[in-house]
C-alpha cells in the first residue's frame, strides 16, 4: 500500500523562480501534495528571528540553520501545521509568521512553533539554490 | 444456537434439508423458541433496531456504489449526481447518511444499557469485548464513509485523523504514508478509504455473528440481573421478542424518518458541500457527532502523543471493564451508589461531546481536562472502589419475583431525558459556527420552509432571470442542466420552454472530424455553461478571490444557531440557514465601513459577511433586472427571489423529498400502533 511509482515520479524535484517575489511577500507552492511556504522576509523579521533565544523556543533551532547562508531573506518551509496536518496562514499570529487556524499553533518568522498545541517547528523541505534567483525543492 | 434441536418440520421436503443441513432447526431454537427473559425493558430492542440498521447501510451502501465514483476530481460532482439525477439517489444518499448517526445512536443506548445493567459480567465478557470489537469496525466504517463525498470537510478530517498515527514514535512517518498512498491525502487515499469502507461492513456482520452467538450460549442478560431459574422466569423469543422488537424498530424509523425527509442536512456540516480543496483549510474542523467525545479528549491532553494514546485509551478501556467492575451485584437498579455514578459518567460523555465541538481556547480546555479526568476516573477508581465499599439492596431470589414486586418504574422519564440529552448532543455542531463574527442573518419566511414547504414557481422564474441576467457573469452553476428547468418540483417550465432556453446559450463541443473545437446552441441535455475556463482564470479575473459555484451555495454556507436554538430547529424542522444569509449577504453592503473597521484594497464592506470585507462589490441595485409579472424591482425582491433559485438548484428534489415523508409518517405511526397493539395482546398473560 506504499505510493505507487507514478506517484513517486511525481514527486522528482521542482524549480521555482524567485524573481517575482518581492520583499515581504511570500508565494505557496504545491510539491508531493504539500503546501510549501517561500517567503521573502523582510529585514525586521530576519532580525526578530535571530533576536530570540534559542534555549527558550520548545523546539530548539536557530535560524541560520533553518535558511541557506548567503540567502537569508529566504525562508521555505512546509506549510502544514505539525500538529494535525492543517495549513497555516501566512504573515499571521503574535510572531509575525505563521498562524494555523485549526488549534491556535503560531510559528514565527522563521517557521518555528512559538505557541499553541503544535510539537514541533514547520519542517524544510530538502531545496538548493540553483542560481540566485531560482531553488529547486527536493 | 443453544444446543441440538429437536425441531422436525412436517413438509417432506424441508425434512430432507434438515437431515442435511440442520439450517431449519438452528433459526427455531435461536429465534423461535429460544427463551428469553420475560422482565426485559424497551432498552432491549436496540439489538433488533441495530441489526435493522446494519442491513440498511448495507443494501444502500451496495445500491450507492454503483453510481460513485471514487476518484480525488469525480467523487464529488458523482455524490451530486446520484442526488440529483438517479432515480430515489435522494433517498438512498440521504438514508446512508442519516442512517450512519441512526447507527451510532442505537449503539450508544445499547452501550449505555450494558453498562446500566451490568450486562458485561460473568459469564458474558466475551460477548461484551465482541461489542466494544464491533463498536470499533463502526467508528472506522464511519469515518471511511465520510470522506467518500470529498467535500471540505472530509478532506480534511482525512488529514487530520490520519496524522494522528503520525504521533507514534519512529514508525509514525511510515504508517501515514502507507495509509495516504502518496505523500498526503489524495487520489489514492480515496481509492483505499472506498475499499475498506465496502469491507468493513461485512466485518462487521460477521463479528455480529459471533456477538449473537455468544449472546445465544450465555443467555440474554435482563434488567434485574438474575438468572433465569425456571420455565416461569422466560417467554419464547417468538412472538414475544420479535413483536416487542418490531415495535422498538417502528418507533426508532419514525425518528430516522424525521431526518431523512425533513432535516437531512442538520447531522451534516455545511463545509462538506464545498469541494476538497487542499489548499485551504476550513475554520473549524470538527467530527461528525458521534466521535465528539473522544475528539475532545484528545484535544484537553497538551502533547501530542499522550492525546492520541489517551484517545484510543478512551476506547480501549471498554474492554476490560468486566474486570474493572468486581461487584457481585450485575443492575445498577440494586447499587444505590453505582446508579448515581453512571448517570453523572453519561452526562460527562455528553458534555465531552459538547466540548468537541467548541473551538480548544480558554474555559473549553479546562473544562476538557477535567472532563478527560472524570472520564477516566470512572473506569479506574470509581467502578474499582464501589465493588469493595457499596452495600447493594437485597437482588429478588428470581425473575418472576421480581415482576410479582414491580412498582411501575417511571422508564418514561429516563426516556425524555435521554432524548434531551442526545439532543443536546447532537446539536453541539451547529454551535461552533457562531463564532465566526458577523451579523447574524435576519430570518425570512421562505415558502420551501417547513414539513409541507414547496417552490414559488413565480420566485424560481425569477430568480432565474437575475441569475441570467446578473450573477452569471461572474458565477458557475455547473451541477444545473438546462433540462432541468422542465422538471417536476423546479420552476415549472415546459420542455419546449427549457429547450429554447438553452438555445440562447453557445456551448463548447468538439473535437469534429478537423480536430478542432467548435460551438453550437445549446440542447436541454446540456449543463449551464461556466463564465470562466478554469478557477485560476477566474481567481486572477477577480482580484485574487474565485467568485463560487452557486449551485450548491445555499447548502454550503451556515451559521452557527448557538444553544438552544438548535433544539428548537429539530423540532421546528428550520432548515433555512443556507437561505436566510445568502439573503442577507447581497443586501447586506453598505458604501462606508462602520467607524473602526477597515476594508482592505479592492474588497467591500459586507454587514454579514464573515470577516465583513467582501470582494464582490454590490451585486444588485433597484431597477436592474425587469420583471414581467408586476413584482416589485427591488434589491429586496431580487435576493429573496435569486435565493429560492439557488436554493432549488441545491435541492431539486425538495418538494418530492417532503412529499414522501408524509406519505411514509402515515403509513409508520399506523405500523407503530398496529405492533403496540399486537405486542400488548401477545404479552397479555406476560407480565
Amino acid at each position: 500500500m506504499n505510493p505507487d511509482a507514478s506517484t513517486i515520479a511525481a514527486g522528482a524535484p521542482i524549480e521555482v523562480d524567485l524573481s517575482p517575489v518581492a520583499e515581504g511577500q511570500d508565494i505557496k507552492v504545491f510539491w508531493r501534495g504539500k503546501p510549501i511556504y517561500i517567503s521573502h522576509r523582510t529585514k525586521k523579521q530576519i532580525d526578530e528571528a535571530r533576536a530570540v533565544p534559542v534555549a527558550s523556543l520548545p523546539d530548539p533551532q536557530s535560524d541560520e540553520a533553518r535558511v541557506k547562508s548567503g540567502h537569508d531573506q529566504w525562508l521555505v518551509v512546509i506549510g502544514i501545521c505539525t500538529h494535525l496536518g492543517c495549513i497555516p496562514i501566512a504573515h499571521e499570529g503574535n510572531y509575525d509568521g505563521f498562524f494555523c487556524p485549526c488549534h491556535g499553533s503560531q510559528y514565527d518568522s522563521s517557521g518555528r512553533i512559538r505557541q499553541g498545541p503544535a510539537p514541533a517547528n514547520l519542517p524544510v523541505p530538502p531545496y538548493q539554490f540553483v542560481s540566485d534567483t531560482k531553488i529547486q525543492i527536493g | 444456537m443453544s444446543g441440538p434441536s429437536d425441531y422436525q418440520p412436517s413438509n417432506p421436503a424441508l425434512q430432507w434439508i434438515e437431515r442435511r443441513l440442520p439450517i431449519l432447526g438452528l433459526v427455531h431454537s435461536s429465534f423461535v423458541v429460544y427463551p428469553t427473559p420475560r422482565n426485559l425493558n424497551y432498552w432491549w430492542t436496540f439489538g433488533a433496531i441495530l441489526s435493522f440498521m446494519l442491513g440498511i447501510q448495507i443494501l444502500t451502501g451496495v445500491i450507492l456504489a454503483m453510481h460513485y465514483t471514487p476518484h480525488a476530481d469525480f467523487a464529488f460532482k458523482s455524490v451530486e449526481l446520484i442526488v440529483r439525477d438517479v432515480n430515489y439517489g435522494w433517498l438512498l444518499r440521504n438514508m446512508h447518511a442519516v442512517g450512519a448517526s441512526m447507527f451510532f445512536v442505537a449503539v450508544y443506548v445499547h452501550m449505555f444499557r450494558g453498562i446500566y445493567y451490568g450486562s458485561y459480567k460473568e459469564p458474558r465478557e466475551v460477548l461484551w469485548i465482541l461489542g466494544v470489537i464491533i463498536y470499533l469496525l463502526m467508528m472506522a466504517t464511519g469515518f471511511m464513509g465520510y470522506v467518500l463525498p470529498w467535500g471540505q470537510m472530509s478532506f480534511w478530517g482525512a488529514t487530520v485523523i490520519t496524522n494522528l498515527f503520525s504521533a507514534i514514535p519512529y514508525v509514525g512517518e511510515s504508517i501515514v504514508t502507507l495509509l495516504w498512498g502518496g505523500y498526503s491525502v489524495g487520489n489514492p487515499t480515496l481509492n483505499r478509504f472506498f475499499s475498506l469502507h465496502y469491507l468493513l461492513p461485512f466485518l462487521i456482520a460477521g463479528v455480529v455473528v459471533l456477538h449473537v452467538w455468544a449472546l445465544h450460549v450465555a443467555g440474554q442478560n435482563n434488567p434485574d440481573g438474575v438468572e433465569p431459574k425456571t420455565e416461569k422466569d422466560t417467554v419464547p423469543f417468538t412472538p414475544h421478542a420479535t413483536i416487542k422488537d418490531g415495535f422498538g424498530v417502528a418507533c426508532f424509523l419514525l425518528l430516522y424518518a424525521w431526518f431523512i425527509f425533513y432535516m437531512p442536512n442538520y447531522l451534516g456540516d455545511a463545509d462538506n458541500y464545498i469541494p476538497a480543496n487542499p489548499g485551504v483549510t476550513p475554520p473549524h474542523i470538527v467530527p461528525e457527532w458521534y466521535y465528539l467525545p473522544f475528539y475532545a479528549i484528545l484535544r484537553s491532553i497538551p502533547n501530542k502523543l499522550a492525546g492520541v494514546i489517551a484517545m484510543f485509551s478512551a476506547i480501549i478501556i471498554l474492554c476490560f471493564l468486566p474486570w474493572l467492575d468486581a461487584a457481585k451485584t450485575r443492575s445498577s437498579k440494586y447499587r444505590p451508589l453505582a446508579k448515581q455514578f453512571f448517570w453523572i459518567f453519561v452526562v460527562v460523555c455528553i458534555l465531552l461531546g459538547y466540548l468537541g465541538a467548541q473551538p480548544p481556547e480558554g474555559i473549553y480546555v479546562i473544562a476538557g481536562r477535567v472532563l478527560t479526568v472524570c472520564y477516566f476516573a470512572y473506569f479506574l477508581i470509581v467502578l474499582p472502589l464501589l465493588a469493595r465499599i457499596e452495600t447493594p439492596r437485597p437482588v429478588p431470589n428470581s425473575i418472576s419475583e421480581a415482576i410479582l414486586a414491580k412498582s411501575g418504574k417511571a422508564v418514561a422519564s429516563i426516556m425524555v431525558a435521554l432524548v434531551a440529552a442526545g439532543a443536546l448532543f447532537v446539536g453541539t455542531l451547529q454551535d461552533v459556527r457562531a463564532e465566526e463574527g458577523g451579523t447574524k442573518p435576519p430570518g425570512n419566511k421562505w415558502s420551501f420552509a417547513g414539513p409541507f414547504g414547496t417552490y414559488d414557481r413565480g420566485a424560481l422564474q425569477r430568480g432565474l432571470k437575475v441569475y441570467k441576467e446578473v450573477c452569471s457573469n461572474c458565477h458557475g452553476l455547473s451541477y444545473i442542466a438546462f433540462r432541468n428547468l422542465a422538471e417536476a418540483g423546479g420552476p415549472g417550465y415546459s420542455v419546449a420552454q427549457a429547450a429554447a432556453f438553452a438555445s440562447d446559450y453557445k456551448i463548447k463541443d468538439g473535437p469534429n472530424d478537423q480536430g478542432e473545437m467548435f460551438e453550437r446552441p445549446g440542447r436541454p441535455a446540456d449543463y449551464f455553461p461556466s463564465p470562466f475556463p478554469n478557477e485560476q482564470a477566474a481567481r486572477a479575473a477577480n482580484g485574487g478571490a474565485a467568485p463560487p459555484d452557486l449551485s450548491l451555495i445555499t447548502k454550503a454556507r451556515s451559521y452557527g444557531r448557538g444553544f438552544p436554538m438548535f433544539i428548537i430547529d429539530f423540532f421546528s424542522q428550520y432548515q433555512e440557514q443556507g437561505p436566510d444569509y445568502v439573503a442577507a449577504v447581497l443586501q447586506g453592503f453598505e458604501d462606508k465601513a462602520p467607524e473602526g473597521v477597515t476594508i482592505p484594497e479592492g474588497s467591500y464592506y459586507n454587514k454579514y459577511f464573515s470577516g465583513h470585507a467582501i470582494k464582490m462589490p454590490k451585486p444588485l441595485s433597484d431597477g436592474q433586472v425587469t420583471y414581467d409579472d408586476g413584482s416589485p424591482a427591488t434589491v429586496a425582491q431580487y435576493a429573496k427571489d435569486v435565493t429560492t433559485f439557488l436554493m432549488w438548484t441545491a435541492e431539486p428534489h425538495m418538494e418530492a423529498r417532503k412529499r414522501l415523508g408524509l406519505q411514509v409518517f402515515v403509513f409508520l405511526i399506523i405500523f407503530a400502533f398496529l405492533m403496540y397493539f399486537t405486542k400488548k395482546k401477545v404479552w397479555a398473560d406476560s407480565h
